[in-house]
């Protein structure tokens, strides 16, 4: 391996060593917590529009908990940051896009 | 001339990386941005059928529900405990790092074995799919009608939980090799003698369980060919694939049991 990778290797150790085992627990506490938020929202009577809209925001927030913090993409540099968030929610944004046909065949009916 | 350019202003053969990190680790983020598209598909198409088939069932009782809770509950510690062991890593602990290690993969193989559970119990209710093998009394079974009429449920359900299962598993046999490397090729060989003989034949497991076969027979491979003690960087990546197995699940446990609750 060459010397510029083991530097590199070395420096993101050294930026781990500085993580206490404090914030990680609040973040596992904050998750379970948000869990069980949702198991309880699937047993109100809710509009199931409303109820998928409350959940899927939970759960970005969980999913951005889980990248900032055990991915340890906080602590990135914001290159990495930008590159690689804004290519995956660009991409999945994209698969979005055929989501109102879904809604279409609902109307029409499958012959 | 010529020989003073080269020989001034180059001090590596190699340029800084762009992101301030190591090679791997940007692999690992390279390989995980195209996996999340594989399970964006699984999850757009579960979505797409839900919504185009009105008649949509609600199969998961509160048992079912009490269980997926239950594997979330575990895949979370996991992710706190891989977190600790790549901590471990960093500090150069090598005992406590197999440790945190192995309570990740205690959490893996839990959540694995409520899967299996849950998959079975949906099974022997008549939930199933045409390539699996006829369960006995699957004939008179809760949702034999759910199978035949709307066919999309049990299609993107097994198809989308059993990816996700499928990287559960190599998770732990990753998380296996770092851990414990060549060691780790015996006891997976156990886990596949008694996941293949344990189970029935009508099982969708019983053939499943080869895929620790596969994974036994690669793994000696690659240990093989290139045997080394694995460092803090090595933990830190086999860390991000687990963290995404347990991101994955956060958005498959609220669309797909959460949202088909029988109230």
């Amino acid at each position: 391996m060459d010397a510029v990778q083991l530097e590199l290797e070395a420096e993101v150790a050294e930026q781990h060593r500085h993580h206490g085992r404090a914030q990680f627990l609040w973040v596992w506490v904050a998750l379970l917590i948000m869990t069980a938020i949702e198991v309880y929202l699937a047993y109100q009577h809710m509009e199931p529009v409303r109820m998928l809209s409350i959940l899927m925001g939970l759960s970005l927030l969980k999913a951005a908990l889980i990248i900032a913090y055990f991915m340890h993409m906080k602590f990135e540099v914001s290159r990495m940051k930008w590159w690689t968030m804004s290519s995956l929610v660009f991409c999945l944004a994209m698969m979005l896009v055929f989501l109102p046909d879904a809604f279409r065949i609902l109307r029409i009916g499958v012959h | 001339m010529s020989d003073v350019a080269v020989h001034h202003g180059i001090v590596d053969p190699y340029e800084p990386s762009l992101f301030g990190t190591y090679s791997k680790k940007i692999g690992m983020w390279l390989f995980l941005l195209s996996d999340s598209l594989t399970f964006g598909a699984l999850l757009f198409a579960y979505t797409y059928g839900r919504i185009s088939t009105p008649d949509w069932p609600t199969p998961f009782h509160s048992e079912s529900i009490m269980n997926a809770t239950l594997m979330t509950a575990f895949l979370l510690t996991s992710s706190l405990t891989m977190v600790f062991g790549v901590r471990a890593a960093v500090r150069g602990n090598a005992k406590a790092q197999r440790l945190w290690l192995l309570a990740t993969m205690a959490c893996g193989i839990a959540f694995i074995i409520l899967h299996g559970r849950e998959w079975s119990n949906l099974i022997a209710e008549g939930l199933t799919l045409p390539l699996f093998p006829t369960a006995p009394g699957e004939a008179n079974a809760e949702f034999v009608g759910v199978a035949k009429n709307v066919p999309q449920f049990a299609a993107t359900f097994f198809g989308l939980t059993g990816m996700h299962m499928l990287h559960v598993t190599l998770g732990v046999v990753y998380l296996g090799v770092i851990a414990l490397r060549r060691w780790f090729i015996p006891i997976l060989l156990g886990f596949w003698l008694i996941a293949w003989l344990g189970t029935p034949a009508y099982s969708p497991f019983h053939y499943g369980a080869h895929v620790l076969l596969i994974c036994a027979i690669v793994i000696s491979i690659i240990l093989w060919l290139k045997p080394k003690i694995y460092d803090s960087s090595d933990v830190e990546v086999a860390g991000l694939y687990w963290h995404f197995v347990d991101l994955v699940w956060m958005f498959i446990f609220p669309l797909v049991y959460l949202m088909s609750t029988k109230i």
